[in-house]
């Protein structure tokens, strides 16, 4: 591991704490995610993994300790700043816009990219720069046919995959998802596994999923989170024969 | 011909019937002057004035409340100020003073319009920048704060008549028309409201209308998208603010009259329920609300002085029954129609 130490990470937490009342979320986290990788994040249920990438987003302020993004110290912007910057996320509660249809969708994504939206007078509807755009990244997620169907119609299963379009529209250095996988069907889920494995290498991402198949197919290297703190970083192998790894979640005789 | 509302057919019909209708409610805005004095019933041209004025008034509040999920309780400032710019002018031109010291009166129309419209920003600047740092229910109870504040502030200016208000003896001049004619008057408010419904109708399929409107379903996913909810909210807010106080500027020339009442909360109630009754977050449903709130005021008023009763149980039956208020049950029964 220590032949990567000289190239930097692209996303780099030092000391990140968080504590709820006498609850510590996030305790002491160390983490780096490397330009290109898929980084896994598992751990039980209640470990603070969403905590994390919450607080990653600037949706929720930590305690204490460091982010940084490509060396930069991204800690203390506003999430919307993060998003400029290059952080993009996946909720695991969907968070889309309901009344809209999906290539309103994505195509608000793609406007906000673009900058600031004071423009008060052009039909955003009828700009078809931003429209073709926004079909392309539909038609990568697989829901070109689906692209004027209104969200709140849209199954949840969709509304997945929507949220994955979404947050590649805005371009990201880094992408958070947040279990994309979860509460999708077998058939689904290999094609979200299909999805990430084809934008491996292009965009880092920092993976939080339950499906440990889905996880160990993907993931060039996992950090394993119980009780808020990172018990073990490695590679699937690595993890695999962690012998902590096994007692705290994998479980003992299981693997 | 309903049951074939749902045949493919009917995706093409919306915007056929809905320029359709567009059109025939122009030529009946546009001939209505006429009609009704055909009909021997010229009294009917300045409550149609009215209905215009309360139109721009909703509009720009729609813009806040229905596009943006800004419920503002304080919409009346905004109005009453604008009512108040046009007032405080024509005293100070009539008086031959300067108001605060160095600004001249005027009374000409092409002034105090922008000046009102202007003022009101200003206010609803200031207001909107510290309400909007809340939501909610919060939101709603800063904004009919602020507007509270500002309407005992004008109770109590005695220069400007308290809450007696303050009597414009003429209407504003505008280039060398008969500005006391009724008809004239309403054509003035017709070109100017057939402009803010342009101007909104633009916002609100603009790139800023489609951020309003997202910031409205999820303001968390806007953020996720690298968008910053509060500027957009406020610009919305000042141009909602702005588009209420033209139109207290025409209401206080219509009166010919001002009193704190255009600043009284419930006015700012009565633009809310002109919302609803024509259809929240829709274009033409604050000017169709405007229209029935407006005619149920004339027609209740002269049965029973309890009209209150009967318009309230008249919008619940809208709430409950219509889905979107009258814009939305013309839609249906456009739609309807339509098809061949």
């Amino acid at each position: 591991m220590m032949e990567h130490a000289t190239i930097q990470p692209l996303l780099t937490i030092r000391g990140l704490r968080k504590c709820f009342g006498g609850l510590v979320a996030t305790d002491n986290v160390d983490l780096d995610v490397r330009n290109g990788e898929i980084h896994a994040l598992i751990g039980p249920n209640g470990a603070g993994k969403t905590t994390l990438i919450t607080q990653l987003f600037g949706e929720l302020i930590h305690d204490e300790g460091e982010i940084r993004l490509d060396g930069e110290e991204i800690g203390d912007l506003p999430t919307a700043k993060r998003v400029r910057r290059g952080l993009a996320r996946t909720f695991q509660i969907n968070q889309l816009l309901p009344d809209f249809t999906m290539l309103d969708n994505v195509a608000l994504a793609l406007q906000a990219h673009q900058g600031h939206s004071f423009r008060f007078f052009s039909d955003a509807r009828k700009n078809d720069a931003l429209r073709s755009r926004a079909r392309q990244h539909l038609a990568t997620a697989g829901l070109s046919h689906r692209a004027e169907v209104n969200v709140a119609d849209l199954s949840h299963g969709e509304q997945k995959q929507l949220e994955f379009a979404i947050a590649l529209a805005c371009e990201p250095r880094l992408l958070l998802l947040d279990e994309p996988m979860a509460g999708l069907g077998h058939a689904e889920s290999e094609q979200m596994v299909a999805m990430l494995n084809a934008l491996k290498g292009h965009v880092t991402m920092l993976l939080v999923e339950h499906d440990m198949d889905a996880v160990f197919a993907l993931a060039d290297r996992i950090s394993v989170l119980v009780y808020g703190r990172v018990i073990a970083t490695g590679t699937a192998q690595e993890i695999r024969d962690n012998p902590d790894v096994r007692t705290a979640y994998l479980g003992e005789g299981d693997a | 011909m309903s049951d074939h509302a749902l045949t493919p057919t009917h995706v093409a019909a919306p915007t056929l019937g809905r320029s359709m209708s567009l059109l025939a409610l122009a030529v009946a805005l546009i001939a209505l002057p006429f009609v009704v004095k055909a009909l021997g019933q010229p009294a009917l041209v300045p409550l149609a004035t009215r209905v215009l004025i309360y139109a721009i008034a909703a509009a720009s509040l729609n813009l806040a409340l229905g596009f943006g999920g800004m419920v503002s309780f304080g919409h009346a400032a905004f109005f009453g100020i604008g009512g108040y710019v046009v007032g405080i002018l024509y005293r100070t031109a009539s008086d031959d003073t300067l108001f605060l010291g160095f600004i001249p009166g005027t009374d000409q129309l092409l002034v105090t319009l922008p000046a009102a419209i202007l003022v009101a920003g200003l206010f609803a600047c200031v207001i909107g920048a510290l309400s909007l740092r809340t939501s909610g229910v919060q939101f709603i109870m800063i904004t009919l704060a602020f507007a509270q504040m500002l309407f005992f502030l004008f109770v109590s200016l005695k220069a400007y008549g308290g809450e007696d208000g303050l009597t414009i003896r003429r209407r504003n001049e505008l280039f060398s028309l008969d500005v006391r004619d009724d008809t004239t008057f309403y054509f003035i408010c017709l070109g100017i409201a057939s402009l803010v419904f342009l101007l909104l109708w633009r916002i609100v399929g603009s790139r800023f209308g489609m951020v309003l409107a997202g910031i409205r379903q999820n303001e968390r996913r806007m953020a996720a998208i690298g968008i910053m909810p509060y500027r957009y909210k406020l610009a919305a807010f000042v141009i909602s603010g702005m588009g209420a106080g033209l139109a207290g500027a025409l209401m206080a020339n219509y009166l010919r009259f001002v009193s704190p009442d255009m600043l009284h909360w419930t006015k700012s109630g009565e633009l809310m329920i002109m919302i609803i009754l024509g259809g929240v977050g829709t274009l033409l449903g604050p000017l169709l609300g405007s229209a029935l709130l407006v005619i149920l005021e004339t027609v209740l008023t002269s049965w029973t002085e309890h009209w209150q009763l009967v318009l309230g149980s008249i919008l619940l039956l809208i709430v409950l029954f219509t889905h979107g208020g009258l814009n939305g049950l013309l839609i249906r029964l456009g739609l309807g129609r339509s098809a061949p």
